[in-house]
């Protein structure tokens, strides 16, 4: 088809401004960031750059907010990509130096550069930070790199190319073609080949057809998809309308949770720019393909993220699943052949159709192509947003790109794949994370959350956690969820308070089992993973509370006991002055003792003593 | 239901109904509407909508309404807090910091508001903000690596703020 937009020139126009801003200093503003202060660092940065008349080796400087970079917990980011220098922890006070010293006479910061925790040596230049070194950034590449409530800043680097090129190829099937080549497998959980999903919708061309995105990432310790919808919008519209293109729709939704509000923001900006210059909306580009792409709203129900639940949501219902067949490729909103893609999952979309598939489908191992993002979080030193080909083993994930575990601790499990997913213990380290091996391992990849944790974590009270979180998600329809994992929970909450019994171990097993084979959709089938999979390799713990009442972690509460050691206690009082229910007695300069009934385990007193005599077990 | 004795504006849900053209499929975003502006989904309003709406009817709309973590049927408070009990914050101490919050506003659990209506408490399960846990969000302040103290401080600055108005 011809086009009256010429995307190559449009590219170069883009660029050619972009030279024209001087030196760019990108400031992260991504939800992390902001929480930081991040657009007070803006604020700042404007005030500066306005007067100012000469710098090395530029005549003006720009500031770009960004999108998420990924390393939120050592924000406020703030890189200065042509000097190759990443900043952090940067607060509004700190501006000023960076100005003066670094932007003004070319003389780094040294202080608020990144410290390597395993060297304790500053890292000058952004490449060799550990946390990015191992990376392989292409769904996440221009998150952090670009202006994303900028239709010019995307255009710079690509934006809508791929669109273009399959509009003005006019060959939808061959685009299909491309996506089942290229390997790629659904990001949101399930991995089921994208490509397939689009042939399947596309059989149903001719009447009236939707793309749906969904991006009501409810896993707890998953934000790749906020990151996304925030740092490069523009990135999945694209996606979106090429999928659109492919399998013959012409009206799209994209169903963000309500919990991002920055992303639902971002969104609406990118829509209204797009369709400003034509590269969504009515007759994209000049050509008879036009696609709307409308933004509806999630109300906090983790079970839509399960795509016939979404549908319900999006048509003004309780967002329950439907049984399947039929599936939305037949039968999906308000009745039509519909194509539920993952944000991820349309990100990558454009990369392939501008790179190839085979480019795709190097990266990666044998059965899962390209690269995945993770959310590596809980006691990792490095916690953030990180992209790597599929296959990387934990042990790089972990030791390598996060740093390893925070305070010296000791690695314990690592857990994959939220509710849905499993624990994965030390002898996994070196397993390679892609969808099969990890089923097998009794985990899954899911959306990517990879929540680390250490000895002093309570592997039963995890199992609990997350056994609490799907009872309350439940939405209720069929019987094996909405009971099985009430009663899951009760044997699980009767183990942490040490009232278990051996008995009631079978029972939660199998109760699990039955859950899993029973259930309709994918919250119940995968509800009770954490279960069976803590079971499976910390078996020993559960049975440490049950016969010998203890917590080998010291987390349960019920069965933790704080003792004062009278030859270490100097009778200094803090302790009993810290106590907020008065469950410490004793005269000054005596041993003190605490009174079991009273204490409520809450170990105040165990960080005030100055003596170290406060012990719990 | 309580808190129904709410007076109702009913020309400002009729604009929320007419923005979404009075569309079944957009009855979510209308009881966002609704609840941006009473705080809450006051039981006349939502029987209103029912009525209002084709193919709609008040159990319909009440029955999706309690569907919905977002949505209240009690008056929120002035600030609401969100204390997130995600995977990561979860990990991180999440809990001591909701216990902190319950005790210094005497909210014991059940009761969600304060008595002078200014502050709601409630968990929700991830805010996607792990990198920071565990993080505390009031109205649409993201209070990112939270402690029992942190909390406390800033609790007491915004009622500090409250009082000297």
């Amino acid at each position: 088809m011809a086009l009256s937009i010429d995307i190559k020139q449009e590219q170069a126009k883009a660029q050619d401004a972009i030279k024209a801003q001087g030196l760019r200093v990108l400031v992260c503003a991504g939800t992390g960031c902001v929480a930081n202060g991040s657009l007070k660092v803006i604020e700042k940065f404007r005030e500066l750059g306005a007067n100012v008349s000469t710098l090395t080796d530029y005549d003006k400087m720009t500031i770009v907010p960004t999108g998420c970079h990924g390393f939120c917990e050592q924000g406020v980011l703030v890189i200065l990509p042509d000097k190759h220098v990443t900043y952090v922890k940067v607060r509004e006070s700190d501006v000023e130096e960076i100005f003066e010293s670094h932007i003004k006479n070319d003389k780094p910061v040294e202080r608020l550069l990144y410290t390597d925790p395993k060297t304790g040596e500053h890292v000058h230049k952004n490449d060799d930070i550990n946390f990015y070194a191992k990376q392989t950034r292409t769904a996440l590449k221009n998150c952090g790199r670009i202006n994303a409530e900028s239709l010019d800043e995307a255009l710079a680097v690509r934006g809508y190319e791929a669109l273009s090129k399959v509009i003005e190829e006019n060959n939808p099937d061959n685009v299909i073609d491309t996506i089942i080549k290229s390997g790629l497998r659904g990001r949101g959980g399930g991995g089921f080949p994208t490509g397939m999903k689009w042939k399947f919708t596309a059989a149903n061309r001719g009447g009236k057809s939707y793309v749906v995105c969904n991006g009501d990432e409810g896993d707890p310790g998953a934000f790749m998809d906020r990151s996304v919808m925030e740092g490069d919008p523009h990135k999945l519209l694209e996606g979106m309308a090429i999928a659109g293109f492919a399998v013959g729709a012409d009206e799209a939704y994209i169903y963000v949770r309500a919990e991002y509000p920055l992303a639902i923001k971002r969104l609406r900006i990118a829509i209204a720019q797009a369709e400003e210059r034509h590269y969504l909306g009515k007759n994209i580009m000049g050509s008879d393909f036009s696609f709307t792409i409308h933004i509806k709203e999630g109300a906090g129900a983790f079970v839509c993220g399960e795509e016939t639940a979404l549908i319900a949501s999006i048509e003004g219902e309780r967002g329950m699943p439907r049984p399947k067949p039929p599936f939305p490729a037949n039968k999906g909103l308000f009745g039509r052949p519909t194509l539920i893609n993952n944000v991820e999952t349309l990100a990558n979309v454009p990369l392939i159709i501008l790179n190839g598939a085979e480019w795709f489908s190097s990266m990666g191992c044998e059965t899962s192509k390209g690269t995945k993002t993770f959310a590596l979080t809980g006691e990792v030193n490095n916690t953030g947003l990180i992209e790597v080909p599929m296959g990387t083993t934990l042990r790089e994930i972990i030791f390598d790109i996060g740093g390893g575990i925070r305070g010296g601790k000791k690695f314990k499990a690592v857990q994959i794949g939220g509710p849905s997913g499993g624990c994965l213990t030390e002898e996994h380290l070196d397993i390679p994370m892609d969808y099969d091996s990890l089923i097998k391992a009794g985990a899954m990849v899911g959306s990517g959350g990879l929540v680390v944790m250490a000895e002093d974590t309570c592997m039963v009270e995890v199992a609990r956690f997350f056994m609490n979180f799907t009872k309350n998600e439940s939405c209720g329809k069929c019987v094996p969820c909405r009971e099985g994992t009430k009663n899951m929970l009760k044997i699980l909450e009767k183990i942490v308070k040490g009232k278990g019994t051996m008995e009631d171990l079978e029972v939660l097993e199998d109760l699990a089992y039955t859950v899993k084979d029973g259930s309709l959709c994918g919250l119940g089938k995968t509800a009770p993973n954490p279960v069976l999979s803590t079971l499976k390799y910390f078996r020993d713990e559960y049975i440490a509370h049950i016969r010998d009442h203890k917590c080998p972690a010291g987390v349960c509460t019920a069965m933790k006991k704080i003792t004062i050691d009278p030859e270490k206690c100097k009778g200094c009082t803090k302790c009993a002055r810290t106590c907020p229910v008065g469950a410490i007695e004793g005269t000054v300069k005596n041993p003190h003792k605490i009174d079991q009934s009273k204490c409520i385990k809450c170990e105040a007193c165990l960080n005030s003593c100055p003596f170290k005599a406060i012990s719990k077990e | 239901m309580s808190g129904s004795n709410t007076a109702i504006d009913f020309r400002a849900i009729d604009k929320i109904l007419e923005k979404y053209e009075y569309k079944k499929s957009y009855l979510i975003a209308m009881l966002q509407a609704v609840q941006e502006i009473y705080k809450y989904l006051p039981e006349d309003a939502m029987t209103y909508i029912g009525e209002k709406v084709d193919e709609l009817s008040p159990a319909t709309v009440y029955g999706v309404a309690t569907f919905y973590a977002q949505f209240s049927l009690e008056p929120k408070g002035k600030y609401e807090i969100k204390v997130c009990d995600g995977t990561a914050c979860h990990v991180r101490g999440s809990m001591p910091v909701l216990n902190a919050i319950r005790n210094k506003l005497d909210l014991k659990e059940g009761k969600l508001t304060s008595d002078d209506g200014l502050f709601s408490l409630e968990t929700v399960s991830c805010l996607g903000a792990c990198g920071l846990a565990p993080v505390v969000m009031i109205n649409d302040k993201v209070h990112p690596q939270m402690t029992s103290d942190a909390i406390s401080i800033i609790l007491d600055t915004l009622l500090s703020e409250e009082r000297g108005q």
